[in-house]
């Protein structure tokens, strides 16, 4: 078991847990990811770390309650704990000294981004950081990422805070500037990844995605992950997350996140119908 | 003494058209009488063949004869002398190419069914814990870490544990077993079973350590910093694609991955556990081994309505036990022997709904001794289907290979290790089962671990 050593709720829907893990926070690096197992009879899931304490022997995760086993997890309180926790997983994000690069987030893939841009800063770049919500109140990590960039810009869909509109727009207007953009990071829904590759190809500005595939075990073993990256079929788990998005066969990768969107949607339904909280209880238990 | 009986007392087995419904036990064991009419058969020969048949030369006479003398509880002792997860093999051993393809009465009649009185003393002590904590000599004072908790781990494990040795397991995922847990399904290997046996090596005071993949927490070099001796049994965990186009279409799983949220995760008994598995309707699995019976098997029991096993050689060349292929065709898998997919066909939103495929023949003996299968030009026709499951084999996850250091392994991803030892070219490291031979069977991968316990011991005590 591995105790949920402080939890907060970041804005809606949006949790953040620190989870006492001491050799995973030794090992893990930025761009890598955990598999996170509530109870005996949860599933595994994949979630890119957002932080690590070696000193304190933690690993932050941070994530968005959209099915049934993120809501479970997300009913778990600090002092609580979760069944199963297993990482490193995949190849750590590779980290340079490249000149100016660009990190673009958007909704919860600001908390992977956050220690990718800090690495990137550390290994003596100019961080140029997008990051973007729907609205004001689903922004979070904004000084984090101020912290650890040399310029921030901020965007919501609807205007409320920042610029109005999509990561896209200023992420252009980067690229357009006269300043050689060495690289872009974009982590976030698979639309905004897809459009941002679409925005820097015309550049020609090597993108970095982070993918967010289904996975079952997370280290090779059954290609649940695939992609078609380049032609060739990669798997998610040992050849990534992170892939050069300019490869990457996006209308496969959004076929495959469906997959399971009406069992998702059923295991939901009777979740909520037969008494959530028991269910969650029963993990704890 | 009664006249010897030359065939075998069958095992009872639930119905065909029962059992392919549900994930319960196929065969269901002998009862008492008929365990002993069955080891009275055995006519204790002074060749003993049998026992050279087996991996692990499991005393099999005498433990036949102990039980036909009534003493169940003996039977047990030396059963489990040799073979420290013996309700397992008495399950999944292809016996009938090893210990019974030896026995003497096989040449006039049926050999003795040691496969099904193995699995009769295993499931007799399981129900009665006769046997207490065998005896275990002094500690060592060495430690031995054992990657993978397969067959091959697991029994490295309890023989070095037997030994006095401190042993301490590392599994990647969050239940013990490797194969014996996410590829065996449950009717054919019982989930209870393989707990109760990896309970019993934990009884001997091996430590099991879930949740740690080696190579990404921990390197094989930084355990050597801390552990005497290493042994990898990290099994053939790699699948095998076709490499043809359609593959990545939705409803095309590896049957790696559609065994495993069926085993492991209980996929069957969604939602009431949360993994989800495609119950296609109708099912195409490709390959004809032990593996693709068990996804064809599982698919029906989901409630597919048809189940193709596709194959492109004929049925002689099958690699599956004779008794899964029965099961398979028992059970209404339809076979399509000869038959080679060419693509998988999909529709616009990215779901597959077909193979397209080429009838094959049968030409001169390849490089495995086998027929080639030879195309027949425009024969190309269609199998629907909604869910594709390829199960060409696997190969060893490359990951513990790239991060060790010196760890030799050969074009095929396996590790090199010498086949007596299982001795690596690396300075204290052991490997066998899947990751050393490819991918093959779980008593090979048990004789393999067991060969290593030997020469770890024997390394450690030089050492002394």
């Amino acid at each position: 078991m591995y105790r949920i050593v402080a939890k907060e709720t970041l804005v809606p829907s949006i949790q953040l847990m620190k989870i006492d893990a001491p050799a995973v926070s030794r090992k893990g690096k930025a761009g890598q990811f955990v598999i996170v197992r509530t109870h005996e009879r949860g599933e595994r899931i994949p979630l890119t770390i957002a932080d690590m304490d070696p000193e304190e022997g933690t690993v932050t995760i941070v994530f968005q309650e959209v099915g049934k086993s993120t809501r479970e997890l997300a009913m778990f309180k600090a002092g609580d704990s979760i069944m199963d926790f297993v990482g490193p997983l995949g190849i750590p994000t590779h980290v340079e000294k490249l000149g100016t690069v660009v990190c673009v987030a958007g909704g919860v893939g600001v908390a992977p981004i956050a220690p990718i841009a800090r690495a990137f800063k550390q290994a003596g770049n100019k961080v140029i950081t997008i990051m973007g919500a729907r609205s004001k109140n689903l922004l979070f990590w904004e000084e984090r990422l101020k912290a650890v960039s040399d310029e921030l810009i901020v965007t919501t869909d609807d205007g409320t805070y920042g610029r109005k509109g999509v990561v896209t727009v200023p992420l252009k207007e980067v690229l357009e500037r006269p300043e050689k953009i060495a690289e872009v990071i974009a982590i976030g829904p698979v639309v905004m990844m897809k459009f941002c590759c679409v925005t820097t190809r015309p550049f020609n500005v090597k993108t970095i995605v982070s993918l967010n595939s289904l996975m079952l075990d997370g280290t090779g073993m059954c290609g649940c992950c695939r992609v078609s990256a380049g032609g060739q079929t990669k798997f998610v788990c040992v050849d990534g997350p992170d892939f050069d998005g300019h490869t990457i066969d996006w209308d496969i990768f959004q076929a495959r996140q469906q997959i399971y969107l009406d069992e998702e949607k059923q295991a939901l339904q009777e979740w909520e119908r037969c008494g959530c909280v028991s269910a969650a209880q029963k993990g704890r238990a | 003494m009664a006249k010897l009986d030359l065939n075998r007392v069958e095992m009872p087995r639930q119905e065909p058209k029962v059992r392919a419904k549900n994930f319960k036990e196929v065969a269901l064991g002998y009862t008492e009488d008929m365990m002993k009419a069955e080891a009275s058969r055995c006519i204790q020969c002074a060749k003993r063949p049998c026992v050279a048949g087996c991996p692990v030369n499991v005393d099999i006479p005498e433990f036949i004869r102990a039980l036909r003398d009534g003493n169940v509880a003996e039977s047990v002792r030396i059963l489990k002398g040799k073979n420290a997860l013996p309700a397992i093999c008495g399950r999944v051993c292809p016996q009938e190419t090893q210990c019974e393809e030896a026995c003497t009465l096989g040449k006039k009649g049926a050999s003795v069914a040691i496969g099904r009185l193995e699995r009769y003393v295993a499931d007799w002590e399981l129900a009665h814990h006769s046997e207490g904590k065998p005896q275990i000599p002094p500690p060592t004072g060495k430690r031995i870490a054992v990657v993978g908790t397969g067959p091959a781990g697991l029994t490295c494990a309890a023989d070095l544990a037997k030994m006095g040795h401190k042993v301490t397991m590392f599994e990647a995922l969050h239940e013990p077993g490797g194969v014996l847990i996410y590829g065996i399904p449950e009717f054919r290997l019982p989930k209870a079973i393989v707990k109760a046996e990896v309970e019993y090596v934990k009884s001997l005071g091996v430590e099991v350590r879930l949740n740690s993949v080696i190579g990404k927490l921990d390197t094989v070099d930084e355990i050597l910093s801390s552990y005497d001796a290493v042994f990898l049994g990290t099994g053939a965990g790699l699948p095998m694609f076709l490499g043809i186009p359609g593959e990545n279409l939705n409803g095309v799983y590896s049957a790696n991955e559609f065994l495993t949220r069926v085993n492991l995760m209980k996929a069957y008994l969604f939602p009431e556990y949360d993994t989800p598995v495609k119950k296609g309707r109708r099912v195409a699995v490709v390959g004809a081994g032990n593996v693709a019976m068990d996804a064809a098997r599982c698919a029906l029991r989901l409630g597919a309505e048809q189940v193709y096993i596709v194959y492109r050689r004929s049925k002689v060349e099958a690699p599956a036990r004779h008794e899964e292929l029965e099961n398979a065709e028992e059970e209404g898998v339809i076979f399509k022997w000869l038959t080679n997919p060419k693509r998988f066909i999909g529709d616009a939103r990215g779901w597959v709904t077909g193979m397209e495929c080429l009838e094959m023949e049968l030409g001169e003996p390849d490089a495995s001794g086998r027929r080639r299968p030879i195309p027949k030009p425009g024969t190309e026709f269609t199998i629907e289907c909604d869910v594709a499951i390829v199960a060409l084999g696997t190969t060893p996850n490359p990951l513990i290979a790239q991060t060790t250091r010196g760890l030799a392994t050969t074009s095929h991803g396996t590790v090199v290790a010498d086949e007596q030892t299982g001795k690596t070219k690396k300075d204290r490291v052991w490997a066998g089962g899947d990751v050393v031979t490819g991918a093959a069977t779980v008593i090979s991968a048990m004789g393999a671990g067991k060969r290593a316990a030997a020469s770890i011991d024997r390394f450690l005590r030089g050492a002394q």
